[in-house]
């Protein structure tokens, strides 16, 4: 950045934040600012020891990139792409939509800064760096400077344990924990584990891309470690001894020929310790091996356990404040439509009601929530709308996406498909929604120009960036909470509420709570992308994929290489323009490219007549899939019920792989032709991630993962059209229930010599794909799309 | 409207002034500050909101706070004893039975409900009233575990 702006104007010492560089987006508030961290639509490497162009290995420059939304008819405006090369080790992407709120400057105010040419000497270029830094700060962190950020220990014995990452049901509290009492030899109980407040805890990166195990749970590990380390040469050198005459049990190094102990409490009294504790955690430290852990490996539950099941523990949608109001924001009656005129004098008329406008953002606050609406329906019926712009509906969706992709999608091996035993599909992978239980929450409260917000968000130092962005304040002065919260599975990134929240607090002076209803977060929040999925393979004469051709149009480039041995391959993610906003979810494209490939494989498999479980076995030879395949059949008795398979009940498997950990699933289903509906008698799933960290929670993730998956293979849908979502509702989108639960029979591979990887999405992606080749053999009707339909 | 509605809130006499078509669930939880009694949905859908009125599972997201005039109204707030969570509470508990936890209070009311109506109730009977309730998580296998557990242990009482 070689441009300041005027300090009177821009407190912000960054100063440099895109939404005030970039007209279009401050033009148009309801719209959305896209950080996408990796772009790796690619070949295999097989695929490109063919004549494939070499691009596609490598990343695209780093310029920013309009796509999305541009089509006049998308209600979506401006988005920008930001690669970054490193999240690439782990083959992953994350994707975020922002939306667009800027609150620090008026749009004339902007205008007159542009005019004068404060800004503008900013080149692209550097702007691309910037908003790369920032995603890198978003999804990685910064981790923990010192060894005091990582680990506080009180004179009174309390271990309190830092991190950023939040507790939204995926069991980090717990794990974290136990990595932290596993290196420090105390009791789980011991540790009191501060999560995610940005005042106080160092920046571990969003909680996101099944990254806390491994990443996060090392570096507690580390710290840990490190201050077991200092306890014990804290003790040899106040008994002037040597290492092998001293142990550490239970938090406390004794002599073992002797009776002295000392403690963490005893260190955290010494005179040395704040200088301790203020270095960094060496990288260096001895960390336990698996083979030897007591506390990591073991069924924990919960800490807070008893907080929940009371109604004791709070959640964003909780917080109370003193003199705190409630809010409501004005929605525009469709995407794309913007408000020409409103009046707020009936709200502000009405005892306690706060009215706020700034430009397209209209909300109240009121003493309670029906008093909020009274306001919000009676200025509601003032403002007038301009017409939303023509956008396609649910129905052309997936016609939209494929004409509108921005690639070609010639098959290289065109000339052998012509000539060989081929299959070509289409698959369909609707939008759908996480609808976490808790709907977005955020309580804002300001002090001056500070700012404290709670929020339920995977993303607090994001959070805290979005905020300071769109008041124009130093992220110094914002401070986010993030109280363990009502789950999100990947639709929780960014912070739209808790800007809405503080927006309303400033008008009003005063605290306010805002709590998304079901619709809004049914039509506001962002959706899992749609896809549209292009396979075409051929078969040689023994059998085998001779070529293979599978491009994902719109949802992602997650899972979009096979993990089939198949010589000559070509996958690739091709971006369309997404008629909705969407963002990251529970495995993101995964999920659509496993569907796909895997339904395709069983395809394949009927052409080349061979069984579904031996045609991948042939094609296969990453061990680690192989091994959760043969567990799960196995497990299953696969080889003797699909002889028993009809026409009502049938049997289905998929497997898959994705950041780092394997799955594979077995699934009985029950058909009834005449209700057309399809039931999920039995899962019987095998998972692989390296080391288990908690057998109890990571079980709980994979169940967790199976009902989602078959929401999603089912029923799960957003229809939409002319800008409105049509079945904004838990009434009409059904989400899987007590009676959708299938008998589960969940196999864990553990492979305590292998690191481990994260485990809350991967065991969604096979679920959908079973369900479906089941579905395959009891009808012989090829699926085509999700949901799936009789 | 605003109106004066009492009612027994658990075990306790309680007096509220105010409009009377507010739901329940807001008054419970803006007035009265009882916050374990969640909103999920506003249309008796997802039943985190759900409180014993009279002895009735409601959702109080449903519920206006004129209905409860003169009526018992139990919440998560009193479910437990003094010195020890109730049986189900215990049981949630034991089997770790939840994961972001924003669906149990309304999952324990429910069964509570339940079993307050018909102390011998069959396992079809309480996941009769908990195939109203969501749980996004999908943590049903291990709710069912819970619920089992409370069975059990009544069958052993009896």
């Amino acid at each position: 950045m070689n441009t300041k702006p005027e300090p009177s104007l821009h407190p912000d010492p960054l100063g440099s934040h895109p939404t005030r560089l970039r007209p279009e987006a401050t033009a148009r508030r309801m719209g959305a600012e896209r950080e996408q961290q990796v772009d790796n639509g690619r070949h295999s490497e097989r695929g490109c020891v063919e004549d494939q162009p070499q691009h596609a290995v490598t990343f695209k420059s780093a310029a920013p990139k309009a796509f999305g939304g541009a089509a006049a008819g998308a209600p979506l405006p401006q988005h920008t792409a930001a690669l970054r090369a490193d999240a690439n080790e782990f083959n992953y992407e994350e994707l975020i939509e922002r939306t667009g709120y800027d609150f620090g400057l008026s749009r004339r105010s902007f205008v007159k800064v542009l005019g004068a040419g404060l800004l503008i000497s900013v080149s692209l270029p550097a702007l691309a760096q910037e908003s790369g830094a920032r995603g890198r700060g978003d999804f990685m962190g910064t981790g923990a400077k010192s060894l005091g950020a990582r680990i506080h220990l009180g004179a009174d014995g309390s271990i309190t344990v830092l991190s950023g990452k939040v507790e939204a049901g995926q069991g980090a509290r717990t794990e974290l924990s136990q990595a932290a009492a596993e290196e420090l030899r105390v009791a789980v109980g011991r540790i009191q584990m501060l999560l995610a407040d940005t005042a106080a805890v160092p920046n571990d990166g969003m909680t996101a891309g099944s990254r806390t195990s491994p990443a996060t749970v090392p570096a507690v590990r580390q710290g840990a470690a490190a201050a077991r380390e200092l306890l014990i040469t804290f003790a040899i050198h106040q008994w002037k001894t040597s290492r092998d005459n001293v142990r550490i049990v239970d938090g406390e190094v004794t002599e073992i020929a002797g009776k002295r102990s000392l403690t963490y409490a005893d260190l955290a009294k010494s005179d040395e310790a704040p200088k301790l504790f203020a270095r960094a955690i060496p990288s260096d430290v001895e960390l336990t091996p698996a083979k030897d852990w007591k506390v990591l490996g073991t069924p924990v539950f919960r800490p807070n356990a008893r907080d929940i099941v009371t109604g004791v523990h709070q959640y964003p949608s909780d917080i109370v404040r003193p003199g705190m109001l409630y809010g409501k924001i004005l929605r525009p009656p469709a995407y794309g439509a913007t408000l020409t005129a409103i009046d707020l004098a009936p709200a502000k008329a009405m005892p306690g009601v706060v009215a706020v406008r700034d430009d397209q953002f209209v909300g109240v606050a009121a003493p309670n929530s029906s008093a909020a609406e009274s306001a919000l329906t009676a200025i509601a019926k003032t403002a007038k709308w301009t017409a939303a712009p023509p956008q396609p509906s649910s129905k052309e969706l997936f016609d939209y996406l494929r004409q509108n992709a921005e690639e070609g999608m010639d098959n290289p091996y065109a000339g052998e498909i012509a000539v060989a035993k081929a299959l070509r599909r289409t698959y369909d992978v609707p939008y759908i929604q996480h609808a976490p239980l808790e709907p977005r929450a955020a309580v804002a409260e300001w002090n001056g120009d500070e700012l404290t917000v709670w929020t339920g968000s995977q993303n607090p130092f994001g959070s805290r960036r979005e905020l300071a962005q769109a008041f124009h304040i130093s992220e110094n002065r914002v401070r986010v909470v993030i109280p363990d919260f009502g789950a999100a599975f990947g639709g929780k990134h960014t912070a739209e509420c808790a800007v809405e929240a503080a927006r309303l607090a400033q008008g009003a002076g005063k605290p306010v709570s805002l709590r998304w209803t079901r619709e809004e977060e049914f039509t506001w929040a962002y959706f899992r992308p749609a896809a549209v999925i292009e396979a075409e393979a051929s078969l040689d004469p023994r059998g085998r994929i001779a070529t293979w051709h599978f491009i994902n149009i719109n949802s992602g480039p997650n899972a979009v290489e096979t993990p089939y041995a198949i010589e000559r391959n070509h996958c690739r993610f091709v971006r369309s323009k997404p008629p909705l906003r969407h963002g990251s979810y529970r495995a993101l494209a995964s999920t659509a490219n496993n569907f796909a490939r895997e339904v395709f494989m069983d395809e394949l498999a009927a052409v080349a007549g061979s069984d579904p479980l031996d045609f991948r076995l042939a094609h296969l030879e990453n061990a680690r899939l192989r091994a959760v395949l043969v567990k799960a059949a196995d497990a299953f008795l696969w080889r003797k019920k699909i002889k028993l398979a009809d026409a009502s009940v049938s049997f289905g498997l998929a497997c898959g792989t994705e950041k780092g950990s394997y799955v594979a699933a077995c699934v009985e289903v029950e058909i009834d032709h005449s209700q057309k509906t399809i039931k999920v008698r039995r899962v019987c799933q095998a998972f692989e991630c390296g080391a288990v960290l908690n057998p109890e929670n990571l079980r709980f993730q994979i169940q967790g993962a199976i009902l989602m998956g078959i929401g999603a293979a089912l029923r799960e849908e957003v229809q939409f059209a002319d800008g409105k979502i049509l079945n904004a509702s838990f009434g009409k989108y059904r989400v899987p229930r007590f009676d959708d639960a299938p008998d589960l029979d969940i196999h864990l591979v553990d492979r305590p010599d292998l690191p481990s990887a994260g485990a809350g999405e991967t065991p969604i992606i096979a679920i959908a794909p079973a369900i479906a080749n089941a579905v395959f053999r009891a009808t012989g009707q090829n699926v085509r799309a999700l949901p799936i339909r009789l | 409207m605003e109106a004066s509605v009492s009612f027994v809130l658990n075990g306790k006499p309680q007096t509220v002034v105010t409009d009377s078509e507010r739901s329940l669930l807001e008054v419970l939880r803006e007035d009265l500050h009882l916050t374990g009694t969640k909103y999920g949905c506003g249309e008796g859908q997802c039943r985190a909101c759900t409180v014993l009125v009279g002895g009735d599972c409601v959702p109080s997201c449903l519920t206006s706070i004129s209905d409860v005039n003169g009526m018992e109204v139990l919440t998560i707030e009193g479910v437990a004893g003094a010195a020890r969570l109730h049986p189900v509470q215990e049981a949630f508990v034991a089997e770790g039975a939840f994961q972001c936890g924003y669906c149990t209070v309304g999952m324990i009311m429910g069964l509570v409900g339940v079993l307050k109506k018909n102390p011998g109730a069959s396992e079809a009977d309480a996941l009769s009233e908990l195939q109203k309730h969501i749980c996004r998580c999908g943590s049903y296998a291990k709710y069912l575990k819970a619920v089992r557990q409370v069975l059990n242990s009544n069958e052993g009482d009896a």
